[in-house]
């Protein structure tokens, strides 16, 4: 009898542990998301989209110069990493499915997916800041880029293998070609999949501030031309938010709100995509 | 059939045009970018490396820019430290959390719950450290940290970690923000390999009369053991790079931190805050050796990671 109470207890204390580590999580969660919607909502406004930032210190300006640099960086970092990624992808998941490359590749992506992004931005800057001279825009977007690829080469590689492979055979037997078969026939078929992964790497960077704090670096002003530094949102947020005007601070949230409810919205698609292909 | 031949020719030329396009770009993400990483980083960390001697840059205190002498140790010990208690905090919760997704939750809540603590991945780091800084700092720097000190202070061995004036930039505020950052990665990763034990397993088990936590603690755990590891270990990997939310919590201290409460560094928040102030050459590379330790270890980290992930995947997918 004694025993049969002790496992009972036992059980009930230890599931009550799982049920408020499930609550710690979730506190969390709507703790952070909370502070932004309070904090963030009430200071956007239209001239945070259409002004530049006054001297520091005083009131007023906007963080024009953050969105279109923050855009213009991102889109670099998209264009140069969706074809690489998804070339290498379609290499992993394809051409070379059981070759030498493909069997370590994969798992050095894997590797790379997690890897320190602050230690990309310092790579990035010996390759081509320091030999040019100066911060730039262009640099970031490489340095976005290649914290993009391995995502997107992981999503294209399982998303391309949840092709049936009959699908594969009915081509050849037409007379396809293989690379005909993988960009029109298996390509197309899992082309939803891929954009997702796209989606899901676009998520990522355009959070990312530590490789950005040596590539593209700042600037004050509103600039479209990528070999200057550039302002980003999140460079502009960690600027903002440690500098010591209270104007500075309610811009930062601002931002802040923007950016995290882009980017949750962003790979909540992703992933709802991604549950709807897999099933 | 000259035609043919032609076409057929053409169609070879292609075909081996975008075997060498796809092969190269595979090579590149698959094999040459880390090496690429490790040689740059090498290359810009050599002048430090042949001033300082290896041994003696990894064992020194010293990080003194007026005389230009430098050392990891500091830097080293700190990502250790937040690591170290981040993981330590994050673990038993993750663990929590899979058994909760797995075992608790009512079906139809199931994927709604998993989004939720995945979005917690999905929140860009800068906005923990903003949110750290606004928010945890002043509550713990002006209620719980001085609680905490007029609590515990007499208490042998425990008092010592309480010392020292609380301000909220410290190791405790940045090591609970990076807990809450890889309870996600840690919490997925259970999660999944808790999914793939054999519901045969577990029923087995029920028949035999166990309680729920005795099906997860007998059976359910011991499978996955090496998972658990495993995604163990991705969130140490995880939390030894992680930037933004570290540095602006950890205060930029260059000391090793003796008590809960006081400001200290890391490697990433060495980098941050003195890569683009580096005015000297053996400056800026002391500080690139900094960063070539941090992606050996973490490289290291992770792949262990992926192997021991790997081994309960093999167990069960035969």
């Amino acid at each position: 009898m004694n025993i049969k109470l002790k496992r009972k207890v036992e059980n009930y204390i230890f599931l009550g542990l799982s049920f408020l580590s499930a609550g710690f999580g979730l506190f969390f969660l709507f703790w952070i998301l909370g502070d932004l919607l309070l904090n963030g909502f009430k200071y956007i406004n239209i001239d945070l989209f259409t002004k530049d930032p006054v001297p520091p210190g005083m009131e007023g300006g906007g963080l024009k110069h953050a969105f279109i640099g923050h855009i213009i960086i991102t889109v670099l970092g998209t264009v140069i990493g969706t074809p690489i990624g998804i070339l290498a992808g379609i290499y992993f998941a394809e051409y070379g499915r059981n070759s030498k490359i493909a069997k370590i590749g994969r798992n050095v992506v894997d590797v790379m997916v997690s890897n320190p992004s602050i230690v990309i931005g310092a790579v990035v800057y010996a390759i081509l800041v320091k030999p040019v001279g100066h911060f730039m825009g262009f640099a970031g977007g490489v340095a976005l880029a290649l914290l993009m690829i391995p995502v997107i080469v992981i999503t294209t590689d399982e998303m391309m293998k949840l092709v049936p492979q009959q699908t594969r055979e009915a081509a050849y037997a037409l007379g396809a070609q293989p690379w005909q078969v993988s960009f029109h026939i298996v390509l197309k078929a899992a082309k939803v999949g891929v954009l997702t992964g796209v989606i899901l790497g676009v998520a990522r960077i355009s959070g990312e501030t530590a490789p950005l704090l040596f590539t593209s670096f700042n600037n004050n002003f509103t600039t479209f031309d990528p070999t200057k530094p550039m302002a980003s949102l999140t460079v502009t947020v960690f600027q903002y938010a440690m500098g010591p005007y209270d104007d500075w601070h309610r811009q930062a949230w601002a931002a802040s709100f923007i950016l995290t409810f882009g980017v949750l919205l962003a790979s909540i698609t992703a992933r709802y995509i991604i549950q709807r292909k897999k099933y | 059939m000259e035609a043919r031949k032609k076409a057929l020719n053409q169609a070879k030329l292609f075909e081996n045009v975008f075997k060498v396009v796809l092969g190269s770009a595979a090579l590149f993400v698959g094999i040459l970018l880390p090496l690429v990483i490790f040689i740059s980083l090498y290359k810009e960390s050599s002048l430090a490396i042949n001033h300082f001697g290896v041994i003696n840059f990894l064992t020194s205190t010293d990080w003194d820019p007026v005389a230009e002498k430098f050392g990891g140790l500091v830097p080293l010990m700190g990502t250790f430290i937040a690591t170290f208690l981040a993981t330590l905090i994050a673990a038993p919760i993750s663990i929590g959390i899979a058994i909760f997704l797995v075992e608790l939750s009512p079906n139809k809540l199931k994927p709604v719950f998993s989004t939720a603590i995945e979005l917690l991945a999905g929140i860009p780091s800068i906005i923990y450290g903003m949110w750290g800084l606004f928010v945890m700092a002043p509550l713990f720097g002006e209620k719980i940290e001085p609680w905490l000190t007029e609590n515990f202070q007499n208490v042998p061995l425990v008092g010592k970690l309480f010392e020292g004036s609380p301000t909220g930039i410290d190791v405790m505020t940045t090591s609970l923000v990076l807990s809450i950052m890889i309870i996600p990665f840690m919490s997925s990763v259970v999660k999944d390999a808790f999914n793939m034990v054999p519901s045969i397993m577990r029923e087995s088990a029920y028949a035999l009369g166990a309680t729920k936590w005795e099906v997860i603690k007998q059976v359910m755990i011991p499978i996955t053991a090496s998972s658990i590891a495993g995604g163990l270990i991705l969130s140490v990997g995880r939390a030894l790079g992680e930037t933004m939310a570290v540095t602006f919590l950890a205060g930029n201290v260059n000391q090793i931190p003796k008590s809960l409460f006081d400001p200290f560094t890391t490697i990433t928040v060495a980098l941050a805050n003195q890569f683009t102030e580096a005015d000297t050459a053996i400056y800026l590379s002391s500080l690139y050796f900094l960063a070539l330790i941090l992606f050996v270890i973490s490289f290291f980290v992770l792949y262990l990671s992926k192997i021991m992930l790997l081994r309960l995947e093999k167990k069960w997918k035969v």
